[in-house]
């Protein structure tokens, strides 16, 4: 095996201990950081992707933004001592998470995804991102600003303390 | 080279632990972190399709960057409803929130 392979498998174990911890610690605070740690690492495996620039977005944002936004929200919503119970039907969930994966991996397993060749690997570079982005995808980028706005503003409104509120 | 499959399988398994935080917390703000474990699985499957199966044209990078906006400002906006639930509610635990319900 390379080294690559080796970190890759690494990585990947990593973050799936991490995404574990994320449904199952008690601890809120816990569960928010496991969750930043999580999608900080699935950004280091869009390396082992040729996606450079989206794995830097990915924890860019992740990293320094959503956590934010996160413990912001469990500050402000103090759950009871920031320790949780599980649902009482949790076993349900879990049947119904090993059923979505033994479908999704039966079927990434068992297709012929790539008819036999092995295809040449391409680096998506930032210039060609933007070139895209500002080409053919500009209208879905254009939306994609008006959702982000709308969704702002919505957020301000609803989380407003309206008058004769305590 | 790390084949095709080891990918799918590392995002099928991310997905299924989302879709078992989503069902198991009781904690709507543990519910939205579930949802961002399951937005960011498929983010995986989209971008590993792109670069094995059409190398070359990105465009899978560029829906994985739409699909982390769109998770953004869902974050953002479910979040400030939580707040909203638990000024009137006192409580933030989905199954306590069941106005809705018949």
């Amino acid at each position: 095996m390379t080294f690559a392979q080796v970190a890759f498998y690494v990585l990947a174990a990593a973050a799936l201990v991490s995404a574990l911890g994320v449904v199952v610690v008690r601890n809120v605070v816990y569960s928010a950081l496991l969750l930043i740690l999580t999608l900080s690492l699935t950004g280091l495996v869009y390396l082992f992707l040729y996606a450079d620039f989206l794995a830097l977005v990915q924890i860019l944002i992740y990293g320094g933004t959503v956590s934010v936004l996160l413990l912001f929200a469990l500050m402000l919503t103090r759950p009871d001592q920031y320790h949780v119970r599980a649902h009482a039907h949790w076993p349900l969930g879990l049947a119904a998470a090993i059923v979505v994966f033994a479908v999704l991996a039966y079927q990434a397993v068992a297709t012929d995804w790539l008819g036999g060749h092995t295809p040449v690997l391409e680096r998506a570079s930032p210039a060609a991102i933007g070139e895209l982005l500002f080409g053919p995808w500009a209208v879905p980028f254009e939306i994609a600003s008006m959702v982000l706005l709308v969704a702002l503003l919505g957020a301000l409104i609803l989380a407003r303390r309206s008058e004769g509120e305590s | 080279m790390i084949p095709l499959e080891h990918f799918l399988l590392l995002s099928a398994a991310l997905f299924a632990i989302g879709i078992y935080g989503l069902l198991a917390r009781r904690n709507a703000v543990l519910v939205l972190i579930s949802i961002e474990l399951l937005l960011n699985a498929v983010a995986i499957n989209l971008v590993a399709f792109a670069t094995y199966l059409d190398p070359g044209r990105i465009a899978g990078v560029i829906l994985a960057i739409f699909v982390i906006t769109i998770a953004a400002a869902e974050l953002g906006l479910g979040l400030a409803i939580v707040l909203r639930v638990y000024r009137l509610r006192s409580s933030v635990n989905v199954d306590e929130v069941d106005a809705l319900r018949w």
